[in-house]
């Protein structure tokens, strides 16, 4: 089967006065029906990446891939109006923070029923339907009451649930969540994930699940891309990360606490330079 | 400069406070330097002060002295900018304005921004009743139309240089008194301010040597961006017949001097005019270029 | 700046509470009601406060208003009688109790130099600068919010520097120069514009005074002859004024935009797939909304108040002028009158957009 995704040595570039800054350098991967964990520090351009697939990167910023592909066709630098079909209805995103990520001064029911309108061109009351189905699926007790309600009157894991619901009532194949729990308290974590995990899979969607946390993209995802300085330097599956080959995958996984495995204490990760520009380890 | 100085400038590990603090003068400068906009209004201003300073012996002529066979020419080799109603030379009389002009916004830039400061922290840092009382009152004023309370200030107490200058700076003291109050209260309770507290320093110490210093620099942009509109309501007064008296030359009076003729001589009034707006566009120039350097996050913008 | 203080408004800013869903849109109602309770009390004291100063510099100027009611030659005896008439031998607080209740019941005095009640005199007078500033804000707010979101969502292209440009200008203009200019180019040297006052002579008097708003009530009356006359007029002060309220409402409007096209929810609105122009103005110009009300509110007020100079450079018939020649006079009731309207007008405009701001905001508690 075809990938629904396929990306070749991307690269994001932005001028700076100092000279071109390369966000992410030539990254590459399949995505089929699968949770796709990429995991990075901050700035190691897997956000970027992300935007780049979207096609939201702002000028002056620039993307540049050997290939771009959704479904098998190519969408690198499409035109602005061709790329805004595909946006919402075909590749989505759910971001970080909710309480910044809803517009403030729309009601819920209204944000969500936008995009899908857009898409569908359904009729008022069928995108109502949908959008309080959608909550519903989200597994927010009482549609009525928040499809009416400002975000500011929801609370953040509910917030990210709304945000969730939003971006699949158009029933889009792909979904990038960049780092979608991070802002959560840990007791809501569980639940935004477990939703957005059976939603993902009933649908077979493909997803795209941006984190910096290693431990959660392990036990989440199927597959895992490790990103440092907008290369991928490992990619494996997630049950096999604990053999891990590359040193800063390794790095990375001693710097964490583990309770089966108490140390005295905890590694430091050590930085290489040779890691930028070496080759990827394991299938590419 | 050497490379030397330079360097010991940009260095990134000070040895001495004086050294990390000239640094920090150094960096803002070129900051400054870079916009070439504020440093056009910079020059204009410098130009300003050289002019006023030195007017008696740059002004070709009497900015006083009549000559009614003289009156209303156009600009001529002779009079470069033309003569006004009483034929006197309109650039001379430019020259010695600039003078008056930069008494009238330097006093007031100096005289509200400290009432503000004073009014703004103390309601900040004593918070309770003292805050909402002083506030109450920055409210009152802030209410009046600015100019025309300034016209009722300068009525009372009759027209003339020195009472609009005091009617400008007790119009123009609320923003700065909110201003301070806002910068405090995000001051006040900072550690280092309890750190001080611990220390046995007293209301009036950390007022003085804590908080002001700190509301000093918002404070200034302000004054900056504000030179021109003080500089413009002080020409409104002057045109109102209630700034300067003649026949002393100020730019606004000469203007409204110039209104009359309007019509059939246009540049006695367009010359002043143009005065005004090129200085008072020189502290918009200056003004925006400070706020990047001192208020990177952007006050007006 | 000449614009006014944007934080002119008590009470705001306080964060929503965190949070849970409440229970509907009438608790919502009903919690924004109480608050604003709060306000009309607030403002009542800046009111007060408003008489307080007006009383304060009436009592401070050099001149004597009982002088000036029964003229130089009275005799000693006349003047005392006069003096208590007025009630100008009560203590002072009394005579503030008098004044505040003579305003409170809409009573001015008596204008000395055009002898009519100043109340009267206001009436005729505040109309015609309403008018203008009305105008000058249309024009400030149509031209100013598109300059502005447009020099926004184009940031650094050749809109904005324009924009970037005309705001400069603005700030740094004095306005009853180029209110002259203005009148020589267009009146003087092109003829195009009707000349100094509000109407031609033909025409004075002519309309039936409905709203004392000539451009409303010649089309009340039908008389296209004389709204055209009017608009001739009024077109070249309004013009200026609107260049300067465009000039700050412009600034105003890119600063906010920019500001809310950074945020995340506008890359939320561009994921969904909206077209930017739907991004711009459907998203982001929508969180604007609230504080640009503010703006033109204040917009408004500083043009209520900027007519002084401009009402002087092309006679124009208003409270500017009106306040300004009883200034000259030492005509004392006509000025305290003219300032406790003008100041009356402002803390209006200030609950105005405070209320509006309150309703608007889905956020405001």
């Amino acid at each position: 089967m075809s990938p629904l995704l396929s990306v070749r040595n991307l690269r994001v570039d932005f001028p700076t006065r100092s000279g071109m800054f390369e966000a992410v350098r030539g990254v590459g991967f399949d995505l089929g029906r699968e949770r796709l964990g990429v995991v990075g520090e901050s700035g190691s351009g897997k956000t970027m990446a992300g935007r780049a697939i979207l096609g939201l990167v702002r000028p002056p910023g620039k993307v540049t891939a050997e290939r771009m592909e959704l479904g098998g066709e190519s969408i690198l630098n499409l035109p602005e109006s061709r790329m805004r079909r595909l946006r919402g209805s075909r590749i989505s995103m759910v971001m970080q923070d909710p309480k910044f990520s809803l517009n403030p001064v729309m009601t819920v029911g209204r944000q969500i029923m936008e995009g899908y309108r857009l898409h569908t061109g359904e009729s008022r009351a069928a995108a109502r339907d949908k959008a309080l189905e959608m909550l519903r699926a989200v597994q927010i007790r009482d549609p009525e009451r928040v499809f009416d309600a400002y975000p500011h009157e929801v609370s953040g894991g509910m917030g990210q649930r709304i945000m969730i619901a939003m971006m699949l009532a158009p029933d889009p194949e792909i979904l990038i969540a960049d780092e979608p729990t991070s802002a959560l308290d840990v007791s809501v974590r569980n639940e935004v994930l477990r939703i957005l995990d059976r939603l993902v899979g009933a649908r077979g969607m493909g997803l795209i699940f941006i984190s910096h946390d290693l431990n959660l993209v392990a036990q989440f995802c199927d597959r895992v891309l490790i990103m440092y300085a907008g290369r991928v330097v490992e990619e494996l599956p997630a049950r096999d990360l604990h053999a891990a080959r590359h040193p800063y995958t390794q790095g990375l996984l001693n710097s964490l606490p583990r309770l089966d495995r108490p140390v005295e204490r905890l590694a430091v990760l050590r930085r290489q330079q040779g890691w930028r520009d070496a080759p990827p380890e394991g299938a590419a | 400069m050497t490379e030397t100085t330079r360097a010991w400038l940009l260095s990134d590990a000070p040895q001495t406070r004086r050294q990390a603090r000239m640094g920090a003068l150094y960096q803002g400068w070129l900051t400054f330097r870079a916009n070439r906009l504020a440093m056009v209004g910079l020059a204009i201003l410098i130009l300003l002060v050289l002019v006023a300073a030195f007017a008696p012996w740059i002004a070709p002529q009497n900015p006083y002295a009549q000559n009614l066979a003289e009156r209303l020419k156009p600009p001529s080799a002779q009079h470069w900018l033309g003569t006004d109603a009483l034929g006197r030379d309109i650039l001379s009389r430019l020259i010695h304005g600039s003078r008056v002009t930069l008494f009238i916004v330097g006093t007031v830039a100096l005289i509200a921004p400290v009432i503000g400061l004073f009014v703004g922290t103390v309601a900040g840092f004593a918070g309770g009743w003292v805050d909402q009382v002083l506030m109450r009152i920055t409210d009152i004023f802030l209410a009046f139309p600015k100019l025309i309370l300034a016209l009722a200030f300068v009525a009372a107490l009759g027209p003339g240089i020195g009472n609009a200058v005091l009617a400008l700076a007790v119009t123009s003291w609320p923003p700065y008194a909110r201003l301070a109050r806002a910068e405090t209260l995000t001051i006040r309770n900072a550690d280092y301010i309890a750190a001080a507290r611990l220390q046995g320093a007293g209301p009036l110490r950390l007022l003085i040597g804590h908080i002001w210093p700190l509301c000093v620099s918002s404070l200034i942009v302000r004054v900056a961006l504000d030179m021109a509109g003080i500089i413009l309501s002080a020409a409104g007064l002057g045109f109102l017949g209630l700034g300067a008296q003649p026949p002393m030359p100020e730019w606004g009076a000469m203007i409204s001097d110039g209104r009359t003729y309007i019509l059939d001589f246009w540049w006695v009034a367009a010359m002043p005019g143009m005065a005004i707006f090129i200085v008072s566009l020189a502290f918009n120039l200056l003004g925006d270029g400070l706020r990047d350097v001192l208020d990177p996050k952007g006050g007006r913008e | 700046m000449v614009q006014p203080d944007m934080t002119g408004q008590p009470g705001r800013g306080t964060p929503p509470p965190a949070g849970g869903v409440p229970s509907a849109r009438a608790a919502r109602l009903r919690r924004r009601a109480r608050s604003l309770g709060g306000l009309v009390l607030s403002l009542a004291l800046t009111l007060l406060g408003l008489l307080l100063v007006t009383f304060v510099i009436g009592r401070v100027m050099p001149i004597d208003p009982v002088l000036k009611v029964v003229g130089e030659r009275a005799t000693q005896a006349q003047y005392e009688a006069a003096r208590i008439a007025m009630g100008l031998d009560k203590p002072l607080w009394q005579q503030f109790l008098l004044y505040m209740g003579e305003v409170l019941r809409g009573d001015f005095g008596r204008s000395i130099s055009t002898g009519h009640p100043v109340a009267q005199d206001l009436r005729r007078v505040f109309p015609a600068t309403v008018e203008l500033a009305s105008l000058g804000t249309l024009i400030g707010v149509c031209v100013g919010v598109p300059l502005g979101v447009v020099a926004a969502a184009r940031r650094g292209g050749w809109i904005d520097q324009i924009a970037r440009v005309v705001a400069l200008v603005g700030y740094s203009m004095p306005i009853f120069w180029l209110g002259l200019m203005g009148l020589l180019l267009f009146y003087g040297i092109l003829g195009w514009v009707g000349g100094p006052g509000r109407q031609g002579i033909i025409y004075d008097g002519m309309v039936p005074t409905v709203t004392g708003l000539i451009l409303v009530d010649s089309l009340i009356a039908g008389d296209w002859a004389a709204f055209r006359d009017a608009f001739s007029h009024i077109v070249l002060p309004a013009s200026l004024l609107g260049y300067f309220s465009l000039a700050y409402i412009s600034r105003m409007t890119r600063s906010f935009m920019l500001e809310q096209l950074s945020a995340e929810y506008v890359v939320t609105a561009r994921v969904k797939g909206l077209s930017e122009r739907r991004v711009i103005w459907g998203h982001a110009f929508r969180n604007i909304l609230v504080p640009l009300i503010t703006v033109i509110a204040l917009s408004f007020g500083s043009l209520l108040e900027g007519s002084v100079l401009t009402e002087i450079v092309f006679s124009w018939p208003g409270i500017g002028q009106y306040i300004t020649k009883a200034l000259l006079a030492g005509d004392m009731n006509a000025v305290l009158g003219g300032t406790v309207v003008v100041g009356t007008c402002f803390v209006a405009l200030n609950l105005l957009s405070d209320i509006l701001y309150r309703l608007l905001d889905p956020r405001a508690k």
